[in-house]
């Protein structure tokens, strides 16, 4: 796809960004006021810092991280960064509120559980780095890690957000787009990693359903929410309708969609 | 301006539903319903649905008492932009949930209802470059795979 075919909304009014951290593109689009300027610049900046100071704390993959010195036991809670207790308590408010299809407590080959809070950190991470992002005056932001986005629209009169949803059978292709102001878009599911996500109850992979996308006000929960309907398998669209979230998109494994609006009286 | 009218026609749509379903659970009912209050026209929707006959309530698994969770299954409406069909859950009385069983793909500016953002179903022949999007939403996108990926496109695009 050559870069001219990109039409419509991804005009000049967009200022992009992208850095790679934690092994995945962080993807940044600004428009309005501070779209070029230096204090649009330097919240950009201050996100991919905090993702940085996120990454030494949090990463399975570096042997001196904290996240996994705990889990060692070379240090306790109490001294980790307030930081790690903060990701644990929303680990156990998740594994709580998904019936343990969300575990931050993997099983390893060996029948060990293992700390594995990434499935939290990213949402969080990302839902918290915005905040430099949407201190902007009269800028609207769209900051993707890694495919789960959080975005704002300061100034209705330019228009939503699109956000393309991939489609998990054909990455280069889309399944659906979704249209958002200000709110969080997360996916989940195997399309790049293979299978990566299992039940954590059983260490088997989930069954019937390709991917989960879950929008909804905050990508902390958006991210959580899309992981565990996945986990729950050929229940994902059924979970889904108990949860606090504003849509979702099911695409089952046969290649049929699912599409959810819940509660939009209640809030 | 455009976009306000789309958007105000996509909240018609919405009040369009609830009638639909609305005379489906009180058949007594002949005012219009104040269900949206935050914003559009809630009443004259221009054309109204053309209904078939609607199905009845169908009980919930854990019907008994005060707690009955009752659903019910609206009619398919006709609109403009295509087929809608809505299902809502009432429990003790009270709307609990709305569940949009189908929704028109044909334009998708509409789909947006009251700052809720429901996805738009792209058919074959929409292709991504004229979905006009701004960022690509999948299943953890790692930066090994960037390079060849549909956000590395729209990042190249804007820089």
């Amino acid at each position: 796809m050559s870069s001219t075919s990109v039409q419509g909304l991804a005009d000049s009014r967009i200022q992009r960004r992208v850095e790679h951290l934690m092994g995945m593109p962080i993807s940044l689009a600004l428009r309005g006021r501070h779209a070029t300027t230096v204090a649009g610049d330097q919240a950009w900046q201050a996100t991919i810092n905090q993702l940085r100071q996120v990454d030494v704390i949090f990463s399975t993959y570096r042997s001196d991280s904290i996240i996994n010195r705990l889990d060692r036991g070379e240090l306790t809670i109490a001294e980790c960064p307030a930081e790690v207790a903060e990701v644990l308590e929303l680990g156990r408010e998740a594994e709580e509120q998904s019936d343990g299809a969300f575990s931050i407590m993997l099983p390893t080959r060996d029948g060990h559980r293992r700390l594995s809070p990434s499935g939290v950190v990213k949402g969080w991470a990302a839902q918290r780095a915005a905040q430099f992002l949407a201190a902007l005056d009269d800028t609207d932001f769209c900051l993707s890690a890694g495919g789960d986005i959080v975005c704002r629209t300061a100034d209705p009169s330019r228009g939503t957000w699109r956000i393309g949803i991939e489609h998990p059978f054909d990455p280069n292709t889309l399944v659906a787009v979704v249209p958002i102001r200000t709110g969080a878009v997360a996916t989940s599911g195997t399309a790049h990693r293979g299978a990566h996500l299992v039940d954590p109850r059983t260490g088997r992979e989930p069954r019937g359903v390709a991917s989960v996308t879950v929008i909804a006000s905050s990508l902390t929960w958006a991210d959580i929410d899309a992981t565990a309907a996945y986990v729950h398998g050929r229940d994902a669209a059924r979970w889904l309708q108990t949860r606090p979230i504003r849509s979702a998109l099911v695409v089952w494994a046969d290649g049929t969609t699912t599409r959810l609006l819940t509660d939009p009286l209640s809030n | 301006m455009r976009r306000i009218v789309i958007w105000l026609a996509s909240t018609v749509t919405v009040v369009v539903l609830l009638f639909g379903y609305h005379t489906s659970t009180n058949k007594t009912a002949s005012s219009a319903p104040t269900v949206d209050g935050t914003s559009g026209p809630t009443t004259s929707a221009g054309n109204a649905p053309t209904e078939s006959p609607s199905s009845g309530p169908t009980s919930g698994s854990n019907g008994s008492g005060s707690t009955k969770i009752t659903t019910y299954t609206g009619p398919v409406a006709q609109t403009r932009w295509g087929p809608v069909q809505v299902k809502i859950t009432v429990q003790s009385g009270k709307l609990t949930k709305v569940t949009i069983l189908q929704q028109p793909n044909g334009n998708p500016r509409d789909a947006e209802i009251n700052g809720y953002a429901l996805p738009i179903l792209i058919n074959e022949s929409l292709s991504a470059q004229s979905a006009n999007i701004d960022m690509v939403s999948g299943a953890t996108v790692t930066s090994d795979g960037y390079a060849q990926s549909l956000q590395a496109a729209l990042d190249e695009a804007g820089i």
